[in-house]
């Protein structure tokens, strides 16, 4: 259980997917203009991490390294994700319409959001048990969600301040999101503080 | 247009990571040395070479429906062959990019430059577009590589310049130093260009390769 907790807690902390490991910036940058989109993607995004990781990962354990076509990992998740993205995204439509008026604009973006692929072949790398992974996962998307929904606060704010002209739209963002990164990092202890080791 | 200008298009005009904002996930990620940052773009390179090349060649037989499907699968083929190359001959490199090889599968330049540019154009023109892209890629990765390299361990391709001088501000080598980088390298061009060079004003939904084939954009987009 606490091994549990300190995977979650360190993706979600420590090793932020968007503002320490680089994966999904397109999307943070991009979807975070309003707390309500930033939500919607948010959930998408925790969604699909979930439900990828639940797929791909017997997929490697038990399909592609007992026939020892491990190399062939990239494509065959690649596809998987885009293929299970298109069928829940056409399963929604139909069977549950509520759930698609709020997340179905979302699901087509993330096929192609780094940060589904990354945690997937992550999950393999630190050779996670299923159960694990299923964690890291969640942690990985909340992470997401706590970064995107801090960020659209904030950007919210600084639209109307006064800057240099020359910062104006994409500059001002990248450095907001550097203090963002900045507060981030003082959490890099706090796994140790907390569990002492 | 012509072959030069193809070329060169990619280099500065259109540079990928600072004019057209693709790729911003590795150009932050590996940037922390200029050889990482080299290492990279070269990588990427060799994949968008190759992914333009073959499907330049098979733009008439791929269906258009399953069009995005089949670039996903021609790229990530390409994807795996470099990051075998790699593992074999530079696994100096492949450890120190580690999850960022796989990851160019879903790199917004490659899917971008098949979709707007492969499937519209000859098999020599898209090659070109790949070399000049790529390089543009490389150019962008190596100076912002250098720059966090120099102020956050001054040094440039690991050979040390400025000891004694001052204090490396190492926080350059890390995660808040590489958007701190790029934003005011963003800003640096706005000022040079008055605003006119980046085109986009924000990331958004026609930032993503797949916006021509996406069905949300005439809804209004992902917002």
């Amino acid at each position: 259980m606490e091994q549990m907790l300190i995977i979650l807690l360190s993706a979600i902390l420590v090793n932020n997917f968007v503002l320490v490991q680089f994966l999904g910036i397109c999307s943070f940058l991009g979807v975070s203009k309003t707390m309500d989109s930033s939500l919607g993607m948010s959930y998408a995004v925790i969604f699909v991490m979930v439900l990828c990781t639940a797929v791909t990962y017997p997929i490697q354990v038990y399909l592609l390294e007992p026939l020892g076509i491990g190399y062939l990992q990239t494509i065959v998740f690649i596809l998987v994700i885009a293929a299970l993205v298109q069928l829940v995204e056409i399963a929604m439509k139909k069977y549950m319409q509520p759930l698609y008026k709020a997340l179905g604009v979302y699901l087509p973006l993330i096929t192609t959001n780094c940060a589904v692929l990354g945690v997937a072949i992550l999950n393999i790398d630190e050779s996670y048990t299923f159960t694990q992974s299923l964690v890291n996962s969640l942690g990985a998307g909340l992470g997401y969600m706590l970064a995107m929904v801090l960020f659209s606060g904030v950007r919210g704010r600084i639209e109307h301040n006064d800057y240099p002209a020359a910062f104006k739209g994409i500059p001002i963002l990248l450095i907001t999101a550097s203090i963002f990164s900045l507060s981030f990092m003082g959490f890099s202890g706090v796994i140790t503080g907390i569990f002492g080791k | 247009m012509n072959r030069m200008s193809v070329l060169t298009n990619g280099l500065i005009k259109e540079n990928p990571v600072m004019i057209l904002l693709l790729g911003t996930c590795p150009a932050l990620a590996v940037t922390t040395t200029a050889i990482n940052g080299l290492g990279m773009g070269f990588s990427t390179m060799a994949v968008l070479l190759g992914s333009n090349i073959f499907i330049a060649l098979l733009k008439n037989i791929i269906p258009d429906k399953v069009r995005i499907p089949c670039y996903i699968v021609v790229i990530a083929g390409f994807v795996t062959i470099v990051g075998m190359l790699l593992k074999a001959f530079a696994p100096e490199v492949d450890q120190a990019l580690g999850l960022f090889i796989p990851l160019i599968v879903v790199n917004c330049i490659i899917l971008g430059r098949a979709e707007m540019f492969a499937n519209k154009n000859s098999v020599i023109d898209s090659a070109l577009d790949g070399i000049g892209m790529g390089l543009g890629f490389t150019f962008a990765l190596l100076l912002m590589g250098s720059i966090r390299e120099f102020l956050g361990s001054g040094a440039i391709m690991g050979i040390q310049l400025t000891t004694n001088l001052y204090d490396p501000i190492s926080v350059f080598m890390l995660a808040p130093g590489a958007f701190l980088t790029y934003g005011f390298l963003q800003a640096l061009i706005n000022y040079v260009s008055k605003g006119k060079a980046v085109k986009k004003k924000e990331f958004g939904c026609m930032g993503c390769s797949l916006a021509s084939g996406c069905q949300q954009i005439g809804k209004g987009g992902c917002e």
